[in-house]
């Protein structure tokens, strides 16, 4: 993978600097590397690689909706169907997604430092990512999973024919390189800022990745020992989730969720960073509380521990139980709605730019204050014994992960790609894009909050007729999202060749990882850093020299 | 809306109108709330457009813009909790004389069964106005029984009984769902609510019967030989079962629970998990010997021995350790 | 542009051989690896965590059934277990000690010692589950646990399946265990290498801590793990 990259010489000469990227040449320099941006680069092909897998199960799944009946595929493809759209989506993408690509190009040279803490443990992480996808790719080759991504007991255990205990520990493997990735992170964090990057320093995008690897650290071991129980149980016929056998299946449904709730936040909070980063940078200014931003992803993450049963509220829990789970899912909503009025109260007085990423970054805001407000009707409990299990849910998590989690992604890979490649994408495509996609987006997951209020259960591929006229419509959005996905996946390929060469810091954006070169040397930065600013230094960058940083209030 | 393009759903139930108010306020709350912040942005992304040689304000914050619209929100979520809670509770506690019903979830059909002795599959007679509690069970996977007419739903568990109430106010056909994924055909497993004028649905009842499932449970009780232990002279080996449903009973080993529908079944399914003082741990298990429709008969019987007569159950006292002064949960 | 001073490290500056290169100093590489394996434990801590979960909600709920199912479990080995690793402990500190002391015949003693320790309790924990495949304790097809009386209520029998829950967690929490100490014991093998080549000194020897600590933290499970499974309503 050669770039040229031009430094500005007299015309027709131009000469090839030194990057990561072309340092060295062949396959096995890039299987074996330590170079945290070349494992980020990896990551993002294989996740792409299955983000297009688990769309094209979307697909599929909003063909066969299209039709009241069930006539496109089997009952029992249909449930493989949604069962592999999840586990794929959700382990295989969304988990990785933001940490794995920017956050490992990113938190080293964020904080002024050469490489992650353990660059060894960092490439393990991605082979763990590829034997794990790996194996769920043969598991769903020969036949796949069929009882939904949450795979309860004592079905799963007891009374599917699917490949369960595959596809189990695929995931279990995939979950170590998630662990991995945290622990890299928070070490790197703690023990690897440049002189003079404070805690105050450091921006929020690193806050994100710091909350978001203490959900990893802590949580996913929890679904790790889940799987293995319900391996073992199944293997084995034990009973310890099988109510036959003296077994409780609630038992199973409290240790799953007790990872898969705190799990939803690692899918968000790292877009949050990202979203940050994007809207200080095209505003031309400074985070609107920038310590209350940061103290929210801490408190988004501890109390994201304390909900889990809020999936289970109609699931045989008692009163009491839920009355708790209610109440503190309402204290975990309160962080979220603060950052939102702080990105907010960031474009009053800026100087606002309408590049790719910033529109990425609207539709963030827009979508994940409306999927975050339905949040608060499922952690009604008089609502949610109504919409649980319906498509309002579906459409719920749609919104956060979808126009939340993806949109940031999006963004920031339009933001970041200059450093990443040394290349720009083509500015009007991309904008275009993101129009599509928001459109396409709206269009495929509004019907469904009215879907499920109406009572239309999830997992469901016949329904009753008068619910076909909103499903054609999600599935005629659908088709508008997916060729809004398409676009970045084409112009990003075509800009790697043709693409303009990207000076330094094309946005003039603070941080140090813009006063790196584009694409960075493999060591990022030629000497240490030594830093005496404050983060977000937007009046020194447009000036030249430092405002007085106002306090309203 | 329109007859084929429904976009809100039917309102047949008492908890209906409780759980829409609910929801037309969060519509409202959250409807405000996304106006807002829409209007912020857009107005600030207009306004605040780049414009050349206007620079822009750095500003760090505002500690008490934080709080306020930290607390503010706070708040609101507190009353949106504590309406919740309201309706919630009050879905989970049903009346005290509600018309029971016994629900068998298996895959994929619902087997239901009246105290009175129909039986229906995938469809449930109801007349208007009544309370109905459904005492339900799975026979293999979890269900759910969801009828989103009545903003009704409850996980149907395998080894337990879960139970859901409603009192139906409309007449007519109603949607009932599976909610809970169960296997190949979790989409197949629907059926009907029908609720009738009171008139009509006695017309419906006596239209043949096997009689009220208590007195299939008597019956069973004498074939399977509970009877020679559990006596009514209360010189048997087990406890006297007359009266004693409803009620607190001591174990040996000092606990005190109230006698309900799940203790009934873990008792003949397991009967040295919880003995009862003064008795010998001598009951045989009949794990394997009683189906579930067989197991809610018993269940029917032991509750109609609490009752002054056949027919309309009353629970003789008020549970001790529960909260709620009407009825009782099964949890 | 502004004001951003980037003062150089020296390149020149001599280095240990053992500083990696993206670490600025033999300081920050050390308590880098330090919090890294303090991190690593954690999710540890949590992994065993959800099977201590579940194996106190049916302890509770089936305590008599569990108290029958652990008086068939040998203690007196379980005990004697519980004091092989708990000396095993104390030969990786004194092998630490060996290392910050360059008392290399001492360190490998030591190391060598503690994996004979590591090896015994894998020994007698194969013999206790030797008993139990005997007595037909394994859960799975051929499992049998009929006729067992509760410990202080001979006329009552203990409810197979809820012994049978008792034993799958037996054998899964054990197992784990069993297989965290192998891993230990391949991990203290490569450290036996080490120290057999020189490679700790005064200066360095991180290897070792970060081994020390995990060996100390797969004891600990076990010290857990002994009293909840082994001494569960025994009467003298």
């Amino acid at each position: 993978m050669s770039m040229a990259t031009a430094t500005a010489q007299p015309a027709g000469q131009t000469i090839e600097r030194e990057n990561y990227l072309n340092k060295h040449y062949g396959v096995g320099s890039w299987l074996f590397t330590t170079d945290h941006k070349r494992i980020a680069l990896l990551y993002l092909i294989s996740i792409t690689f299955f983000f297009f897998i688990g769309g094209f199960f979307a697909l599929l799944i909003r063909l066969e909706l299209l039709t009241p009946a069930g006539d496109l595929v089997q009952a029992d493809s249909y449930n493989k169907l949604f069962t592999m759209h999840g586990m794929v989506m959700v382990f295989f993408f969304l988990i990785p997604s933001i940490p794995a690509v920017l956050g490992n190009f990113l938190v080293p040279m964020m904080i002024g430092a050469k490489d992650l803490a353990f660059p060894r443990i960092n490439l393990l992480s991605w082979y763990l990512y590829i034997i794990g996808g790996a194996m769920m790719m043969h598991c769903m080759l020969t036949g796949g999973v069929d009882t939904g991504w949450t795979f309860y007991t004592p079905f799963s255990t007891a009374f599917t024919n699917t490949k369960i205990v595959e596809a189990g520990l695929a995931i279990f493997v995939a979950g170590f390189s998630s662990i991995l990735t945290g622990l890299n992170f928070v070490v790197t964090i703690h023990r690897m800022r440049a002189p003079g990057m404070t805690w105050s320093r450091l921006p929020l995008f690193i806050w994100a990745h710091y909350a978001t690897s203490i959900i990893q650290i802590l949580g996913t071991p929890v679904i790790a020992i889940t799987i293995v129980l319900v391996a073992v149980e199944r293997a084995l016929h034990l009973g310890i989730f099988d109510p036959k056998l003296g077994g409780d299946p609630l038992l199973f449904q409290h240790l799953f969720w007790f990872y898969s709730h705190p799990a939803v936040y690692i899918m968000i909070l790292p877009s949050m960073g990202v979203v940050t980063e994007i809207i200080a940078c095209f505003s031309r200014k400074r985070i609107f509380g920038y310590s209350f931003v940061a103290f929210s992803s801490i408190a988004i993450a501890v109390f994201g521990f304390l909900v889990w049963a809020h999936h289970m509220f109609v699931a045989g829990i008692s009163v009491y139980a839920a009355l708790i789970f209610s109440l503190l899912s309402y204290a975990v909503a309160v962080p979220s709605a603060v950052k939102v009025f702080n990105w907010t109260a960031t474009l009053y007085k800026g100087s606002i730019h309408y590049d790719a990423p910033m529109l990425y970054a609207f539709g963030f805001l827009g979508l994940f204050t409306m999927g975050g407000l339905t949040g608060l009707f499922l952690a009604c409990l008089g609502i949610d014994v109504h919409v649980t299990d319906t498509y309002f849910v579906v459409a719920h998590f749609h919104y956060i992960m979808v126009g939340g989690a993806l949109m940031g992604y999006l963004g920031g890979l339009h933001f970041w790609w200059p450093k990443i490649s040394g290349r720009l994408y083509p500015e009007g495509w991309a904008r275009l894009a993101a129009l599509i996609v928001f459109i396409g987006f709206n269009l495929t997951f509004f019907p469904q909050f009215i879907l499920g209020y109406l009572g239309m259960p999830r997992r469901y591929y016949q329904y009753p007729q008068e619910f076909q006229v909103l499903n054609v419509l999600s599935t005629a959005g659908a088709t508008v999202l997916g060729v809004g996905y398409l676009l970045p996946m084409i112009y990003f390929l075509w800009s790697m060749r043709y693409g303009k060469p990207a000076p330094d810091n094309p946005w003039n954006a603070a941080g140090l990882e813009w006063k790196t070169p584009s694409p960075p040397t493999t060591f990022n930065f030629e000497q240490e850093p030594i830093v005496t600013w404050e983060a977000y230094n937007y009046d020194e960058l447009d000036t030249g020299h430092k405002e007085e940083v106002k306090v309203v209030g | 809306m329109f007859d084929n393009f429904p976009l809100w759903p039917d309102r047949a139930s008492t908890a209906a109108s409780n759980v829409d108010a609910l929801f037309v306020f969060l519509l409202i709350v959250s409807g405000l709330m996304t106006a807002l912040i829409f209007a912020a942005l857009i107005y600030f992304a207009a306004r605040y457009r780049r414009r050349r040689g206007v620079l822009a304000e750095q500003i760090e914050g505002s500690t008490p813009l934080e709080l306020t619209w930290s607390i503010i929100p706070l708040f609101v979520f507190m009353v949106i909790f504590a309406w919740g809670a309201v309706v919630y509770f009050k879905g989970r506690t049903p009346p005290r004389d509600s018309t029971e019903v016994y629900v068998v979830a298996k895959q994929w059909m619902w087997k239901l069964e009246h105290a009175e002795g129909q039986r229906e599959i995938n469809e449930l007679h109801v007349p208007v106005g009544r309370d109905v509690k459904l005492i339900m069970t799975s026979q293999d996977v979890i269900h759910s029984f969801y009828v989103p007419a009545f903003r009704m739903k409850q996980d149907v568990l395998p080894g337990r009984y879960t139970v859901a109430w409603f009192r139906a106010t409309k007449p007519g056909t109603y949607h009932l769902f599976c909610a809970e994924y169960c296997g190949t055909q979790h989409s197949g497993m629907i059926g009907s609510i029908i609720v009738q004028e009171p008139a009509q649905y006695e017309a419906w009842m006596s239209g043949g019967t096997t009689g009220p499932l208590s007195a299939t449970g008597e019956k069973i009780f004498a074939e399977l030989g509970c009877v020679t232990c559990h006596r009514t002279d209360s010189q048997g080996r087990g406890p006297n079962l007359q009266g004693v449903f409803g009620k607190p009973v001591q174990l040996e080993d000092g606990r005190i629970l109230t006698v309900d529908e799940n203790y009934i079944r873990e008792s003949i399914l397991d009967p040295g998990a919880k003995v009862v003082k003064g008795f010998k741990p001598v009951m045989p298990t009949f794990q394997g010997l009683v189906s579930e429709e067989q197991l809610n008969a018993l269940v029917a019987f032991v509750k109609s021995q609490s009752q002054p007569g056949p027919g309309g159950p009353k629970t003789a006292a008020a549970p001790q350790n529960q909260a709620p002064a009407e009825g009782s949960q099964v949890q | 542009m502004s004001d951003n001073t980037l003062i150089g490290l020296h390149h020149e500056e001599q280095h240990r051989p053992e500083l990696l290169h993206h670490f600025a100093t033999e300081e920050q590489q050390r308590n880098s690896a330090s919090l890294g394996m303090w991190i690593f434990l954690a999710t540890e801590v949590m992994f065993f965590g959800g099977l201590f979960c579940a194996y106190l909600i049916y302890r509770r709920w089936y305590f008599e059934d569990f108290g029958a199912a652990s008086k068939s479990i040998n203690a007196t080995l379980g005990a004697t277990n519980t004091a092989v690793l708990i000396c095993s402990s104390l030969t990786v500190v004194l092998a630490i000690w060996a290392a910050q002391t360059s008392r290399r015949v001492l360190l490998i003693g030591m190391l060598v010692l503690t994996m004979l320790f590591g090896l015994a309790f894998l020994g007698i924990k194969g013999v206790e589950y030797k008993d139990k495949f005997e007595e037909h304790h394994v859960p799975g097809a051929s499992f049998s646990f009929n006729q067992v009386p509760i410990p202080g209520h001979p006329d009552q029998y203990a409810n197979p399946q809820h012994a049978q829950i008792f034993f799958s967690l037996y054998f899964i929490m054990t197992g784990l265990h069993a297989l965290h100490m192998i891993i230990g014991l391949g991990l203290f093998t490569w450290l036996l290498v080490m120290a057999w080549r020189g490679r700790f000194t005064p200066e360095y020897y991180t290897p070792l801590e970060m081994g020390g600590l995990y060996w100390h933290f797969v004891d600990i499970v076990w010290i857990y793990l002994f009293p909840l499974l082994y001494l569960i309503d025994r009467h003298p």
